[in-house]
């Protein structure tokens, strides 16, 4: 088992608001990992950072041993919280671009996705539902053969049967020399397929826990365990 | 036959554990049988392959069933630690069941009564 990920201390200071305050953390392969806490408590930051589109204010992030940038660009697959996709273009130009783009894409892996969700590679990915355009981006990023990957938000805002896809798709696509990622505030959609979560909650990090080890320790749920750290 | 209804306050990999075991004892899997694999378990229940793996190592820990390099994993000869977790489920939720019936103020000589006019 290595370390994919080591934050050390790390700080990010938007103008006097701390969104990540001297976090700590080490992700280590084999594993999904959910990145959990409500709105504005500094996952999308974390993540951020973690991707190098951010830079911190102190601190130090390593991904596979590295500092964020090219080198890591070809290891981490991330799924932004938004579409950056061109939406004139076809599903299959934006595989060809991907093909392009990473050394480690398996474009006949992402075709075989689209075959089976009946997405047809000439169509216009504004022609697209938002629940298969979400499917279609969490293919691209899943059809890379990455060390982390990094996913934002991926279930938020489709309907339930499109989260069931997004689950079995990570979990079909799950690899022992690598990790995942997750970041949501929908948590018990989600917990059944992690094996440890993050609890963050105003840039610090409350919790870094095996689920099973919640479960036993506190009879709850994550879900549970989740509403209690969090009660307002 | 399988459902995979999991109790989300409860650990997962002994819950997978488990439902393997009745399966086992049902027979819908027979020794020497080949079982799911890890990832079929993981897509069908929902779940983590790291926890499905831990629960396929248990299960090989209680002897019930084995692996085979490059092949996947095989029901055992021996499926008596199958048939005990069954006999212990049967306890428990019957317990369960009459715990929650205690809840709604039924006595126990009342409760038969709606077991009997369920059976017939």
């Amino acid at each position: 088992m290595s370390e994919l990920l080591k934050c050390q201390q790390l700080t990010k200071d938007y103008g006097g608001v701390l969104a990540l305050n001297y976090i700590d953390l080490t992700v280590e392969s084999g594993k999904i990992i959910g990145l959990l806490g409500p709105n504005g408590s500094g996952k999308t930051t974390l993540i951020k950072i973690i991707n190098g589109l951010l830079t911190p204010t102190s601190g130090t992030v390593l991904v596979n041993g590295m500092a964020p940038g090219v080198e890591t660009k070809k290891i981490v697959a991330y799924l932004p919280d938004n579409s950056y996709l061109n939406s004139w273009m076809t599903v299959g130009q934006i595989v060809d671009m991907f093909t392009d783009f990473y050394e480690d894409f398996r474009p006949e892996l992402a075709l075989d996705m689209l075959k089976r969700l009946g997405i047809s590679p000439e169509a216009k990915l504004k022609t697209l539902s938002k629940g298969n355009k979400e499917k279609v981006c969490l293919i691209l990023v899943m059809s890379r053969n990455a060390l982390l990957y990094v996913l934002d938000e991926p279930i938020a805002g489709v309907d339930p049967a499109t989260r069931d896809y997004v689950i079995s798709t990570i979990i079909n696509n799950y690899n022992p020399e690598a990790s995942v990622i997750i970041s949501t505030h929908l948590i018990s959609d989600i917990e059944q397929v992690l094996d440890e979560v993050i609890f963050i909650n105003q840039g610090n990090i409350v919790m870094k826990k095996s689920v099973d080890e919640i479960r036993e320790e506190h009879g709850k749920s994550v879900d549970e365990l989740f509403r209690e750290v969090f009660r307002w | 036959m399988l459902v995979w209804e999991l109790d989300k306050t409860r650990p997962i990999c002994p819950q997978i554990c488990e439902q393997l075991s009745v399966l086992i004892a049902a027979e819908e899997f027979k020794p020497d049988e080949k079982l799911l694999s890890v990832r079929e378990v993981a897509v069908k229940a929902g779940v983590n392959p790291n926890t499905v793996q831990k629960a396929f190592e248990q299960l090989e820990g209680q002897g019930l069933i084995y692996s085979v390099r490059g092949s996947g994993w095989f029901v055992g000869a021996d499926t008596e630690s199958a048939k005990n977790t069954v006999e212990e489920l049967k306890y428990s939720k019957t317990k369960d069941y009459i715990n929650e019936m205690k809840k709604l103020s039924l006595s126990a000589e009342q409760v038969k009564e709606y077991i009997k006019e369920w059976s017939e």
